[in-house]
């Protein structure tokens, strides 16, 4: 029989289920770490306050040290090791990370990627940060301007200082989704002539 | 093979050192599969979680061994009635070690944080559970954790890791008095924590009779040899690994944690992992010291220096000697006819500190640069000019002649990048909205050494290269770095090379420390890839197992003798102050430095530009504060000590100039440290253009600027 410390969960991580038995005190973040082999999401802290543990629970970014295992359970987790399929190509934030050297030890690294994913998707959606001018609604998707970037990936510590190359690599992955976007809508008004 | 200094001159054409390069790892580093020390798979692991003390001094009474063993999953618990003997009378790479490594070997307590047990268990979970639960009861005895500049227990070191504590030439009093301004004036810097982003992690086991730790520091070689002489073991029986480092800057020698898993690993006989919490790290991995600093300078009318006393006191732990060598920039940086550099130090019941990245030279060109910078409002000289006028091509310290000192290039050019001429010179005199604005320059410089390192190549018959060699990469780049020196050399594409590095077993080589690590490794590989490209320029078969070349940089680096060899730096910092919350804002900070070959632009661009970024954290937030009555820190995390975040990080630029080492193969000075040096006294002397008030206490936090009025408005 069960104890009444620990369950039988199930977790979705990178659109692949693994069963496993976890003690309640488990972290989601230990559960990646120690329990599946996913050592991508690192641990910094484990205090919420560095953001190297940074992951993607249903497409929003989460300190997977804060969370527990059991509280995880039926939701979609994606980590770093899922950003782009195995062999093949890297996730454009990864290759703007590595083209334009957006880190240095690489400790942060699978963070901050996560993070700059949900960030350019939050400026997508219109989200608002504390660096935007002009936040009511009507007034649309604000650019997301160096200062955007760096207010929105604060949480997201990085000790070798790599901050002005990050901010660099985020902005050139958004720009690549916002042109990628305008070639998509292009080709449907096209599509409907 | 034997080496000698050859000069600059290459047989073949340079074509991958001086390119940007991707990090050669970067795959790895942005997919997440790069492995870490804690994150190497063991079979049968046991987790060790480390006890820390309570009080500040005092002695251990009793541990609950007893009690902690009843834990579920608990497999041991170690501590000072129970654990090996170890040896601890050796010096070592720093001189004596320190002895919050050598756990659990005496009932005494010196410092709050300090290591009195370890509790292995089967999971983390119990062993972190057992560790919070383990009752361990304390004598107290009274302590003393409160630095201050007047502290009575000051006292002169009997010597320093880089020389004399005290130098001294010509008559201070005299020269003062004849002097047509003077600076005399207190600075203080704080407590500051390396806060490396991934924290100590160490795994050890016997294999085979040999002693196998999975870790990660910044030299194989150092931590193994620290591992043997604690232990009493030949170096060959230990084999320390460290592949990939999430940062280190000082922090990562031989530490508690390495010597805790040993002594579990040989209790238990199977793997333990033990890694510190980032709690932890604040009183197990070292500290810059706190300092205060009196500098007292005296110049001729037309703003040159008579007279230079710089005297720096430091905390140091009760049982552990660590000089801050805060007054060396001065032995370096300028001249007088009087001049005086001291060292003190204080005793307190607080952890070891150690160096940290730009040790003495970050916290002293602090110090120095604020005070040539109120010399310069004094005289009314412009700052940069004032700096150029006392420019020497003689090291003050040892008279002897640079090498190369490239630092009125740097200022010069810095100055026209960050568009100085542009500036008024009189102080609160710009204003945006409710912005103060304010520029500022400061100098650097960081000594170039070299280690001595051993590396192999071998050219396999498939047309490529391993390189093995003992290197750290901590975040440096050196991977990188060395594939490029060693595919110019070889003449064949840096896709052709594949680098080894962090494995003991590859052979003595320097450390990733002191800027010394990529030019001490870039040497031997350089050495061993001339000889190998000799060898196959004869035309022989390459045999399946290969053909291999060694090479040892001993001698060439004995060879090079005590010359002045140092980088050189300008900084330049635009802040704006409000002056009605105190809040400083950097805007923009530019660096230009003189620092030897750069071998790849793309990580050394990043590297300076961390180095400055570590200047705006130290000038603006860091602080480790100590409450005197526990003495302890106040919340020792990542909330609490806070270390520059993305948005805290403008525009941040750095450049160079053409300075490359004659005497260095590949013409290497190091860049690791130097972008550090000089960037708080940069960004606090903007805050004086802004404001009109100096502030001479590090952190400049929003309560100073307050205090100190702002000028202008505040009056």
């Amino acid at each position: 029989m069960q104890t009444s410390t620990s369950s039988e969960i199930t977790l979705d991580v990178n659109g692949e289920e693994h069963a496993l038995s976890v003690d309640h005190r488990t972290t989601l973040l230990d559960a990646l770490r120690e329990r599946l082999d996913l050592t991508g999401s690192k641990k910094g802290c484990d205090h919420g306050q560095c953001g190297a543990c940074t992951v993607l629970v249903d497409g929003r970014r989460t300190v997977a040290c804060l969370q527990f295992a059991v509280a995880a359970e039926g939701r979609e987790i994606t980590t770093v090791e899922g950003l782009a399929p195995e062999g093949g190509a890297l996730h454009p934030v990864q290759q703007a990370f590595l083209d334009l050297d957006g880190y240095q030890c690489g400790y942060c690294t699978p963070g901050q990627i996560c993070s700059a994913v949900a960030v350019i998707e939050e400026h997508a959606a219109g989200w608002p940060s504390a660096a935007t001018d002009d936040v009511r609604p009507e007034s649309g998707a604000s650019s997301l301007t160096p200062e955007e970037i760096r207010e929105r990936m604060s949480g997201n510590l990085c000790r070798c200082g790599a901050y002005v190359s990050i901010v660099e690599a985020v902005a050139r992955a958004a720009d690549e989704r916002a042109a990628d976007e305008r070639g998509a809508a292009a080709s449907t008004e096209e599509a409907a002539v | 093979m034997t080496t000698t200094p050859t000069g600059t001159e290459s047989a073949t054409a340079r074509r991958a050192v001086g390119t940007a390069h991707p990090r050669v790892e970067g795959y790895e580093k942005v997919t997440g599969t790069a492995r870490y020390a804690g994150e190497i798979p063991f079979v049968d692991l046991a987790h060790g979680a480390l006890v820390l003390s309570t009080v500040a001094h005092g002695r251990i009474v009793s541990v609950d061994e007893a009690g902690a063993l009843r834990m579920p999953g608990v497999l041991a618990v170690l501590h000072h009635g129970n654990a090996p003997r170890i040896e601890t009378e050796y010096v070592g790479f720093l001189g004596a070690p320190d002895p919050t490594t050598a756990v659990f070997q005496h009932d005494r307590v010196p410092t709050r944080g300090w290591p009195v047990a370890l509790v292995v268990a089967e999971t983390p979970e119990q062993a972190a559970e057992a560790a919070a639960s383990l009752e361990v009861t304390y004598r107290e005895e009274p302590h003393d954790t409160a630095f201050r500049p007047d502290h009575p227990d000051a006292y002169y070191p009997g010597s320093t890791i880089v020389g004399p504590p005290v130098s001294e030439r010509g008559d201070q009093s005299a020269a003062l008095a004849a002097s047509a301004f003077v600076v005399d004036e207190l600075y203080e810097t704080a407590e500051m924590h390396h806060s490396a982003m991934e924290p100590h992690a160490a795994t050890a086991r016997w294999n085979g009779g040999r002693l196998e730790i999975v870790d990660s520091n910044q030299g194989t070689v150092w931590v193994a040899s620290e591992l043997a002489k604690l232990f009493s073991l030949d170096l060959s029986a230990i084999r320390v690994r460290s592949e990939h480092v999430g940062g280190g800057f000082g922090s990562k020698g031989c530490r508690a944690h390495q010597v805790a898993a040993v002594m579990a690993t040989t209790q238990l006989r199977r793997p333990v992992r033990v890694v510190m919490t980032r709690r932890q790290t604040f009183s197990l991995a070292g500290h810059r010291a706190p300092t205060a600093q009196r500098v007292r300078l005296g110049a001729d009318a037309g703003g040159r220096l008579l007279a230079l006393d710089h005297e720096s006191l430091n905390q140091t732990a009760t049982g552990y000697e660590w000089v801050e060598p805060a007054a060396l920039p001065a032995r370096t940086m300028y001249n007088a006819q009087a001049h005086r550099t001291a060292h003190r130090l204080v005793r307190l019941n607080v952890p070891s500190p150690t160096a940290m990245r730009a040790p003495g030279e970050a916290p002293g060109s602090f110090a120095l640069e604020s005070a040539m910078d109120e010399l310069a409002e004094r005289c009314g000289i412009d700052p940069v000019e004032l700096r150029v006028r006392n420019d020497t091509q003689v090291a003050p310290g040892s008279g002897k002649p640079f090498t190369a000192r490239r630092l009125v290039g740097c200022l010069r050019e810095g100055a026209r990048r960050f568009g100085w001429e542009q500036r008024t010179p009189r102080s609160g005199s710009t204003r945006e909205g409710r912005w103060l604005i304010g520029t500022g320059v400061a100098c650097a410089s960081f000594s170039a050494r070299a280690m001595p390192t051993t590396a192999a190549i071998t050219a396999h018959p498939d047309g490529t290269y391993t390189v093995h060699v003992n290197a750290a990469d901590i975040g440096t780049g050196a991977r990188t770095a060395l594939t490029l020196v060693a595919a110019d050399e070889l003449g064949t594409d840096t896709a052709h090379v594949r680098v080894r590095l962090g494995d003991s077993d590859l052979g003595p080589a320097g450390i990733a420390g002191g800027s010394t690590g990529t030019r001490s490794w870039a040497w031997a590989v350089n050495l061993a890839a001339r000889e190998l490209r000799e060898r196959l320029a004869l035309g022989a078969d390459i045999p399946p197992q290969g053909i291999t070349v060694r090479s040892d940089t001993t001698e060439a680096v004995k060879a090079l003798g005590h010359h002045e060899r140092h980088s050189f730096g300008a900084q330049f910092a635009e802040v704006a102050v409000d002056p009605d919350t105190g809040e400083v804002r950097v805007r923009r900070m530019l660096g230009v430095f003189a620092a030897g070959q750069i071998v790849n632009p793309l990580t050394a661009r990043n590297q300076l530009v961390g180095g400055m970024t570590w200047g705006i954290s130290m000038a603006l937030h860091e602080e480790a504060v100590r409450d005197a009555r526990t003495g302890g820190h106040y919340s020792p995390d990542l909330a609490g000590y806070h270390v520059a975040a993305n948005a805290d990080v403008p525009r941040v630029e750095a450049y160079w100039i053409d300075d490359p080492d004659p005497e260095d193969p590949v013409g290497i000075k190091g860049i690791g440290e130097i972008g550090t040096v000089g960037a708080a006294a940069a960004v606090t002397n903007a805050v004086w253009h802004a404001t009109g008030v100096r502030q001479r206490s590090l952190p400049v936090r929003p309560d100073r600027v307050l205090a100190g009025g702002a000028g202008p408005t505040g009056a």
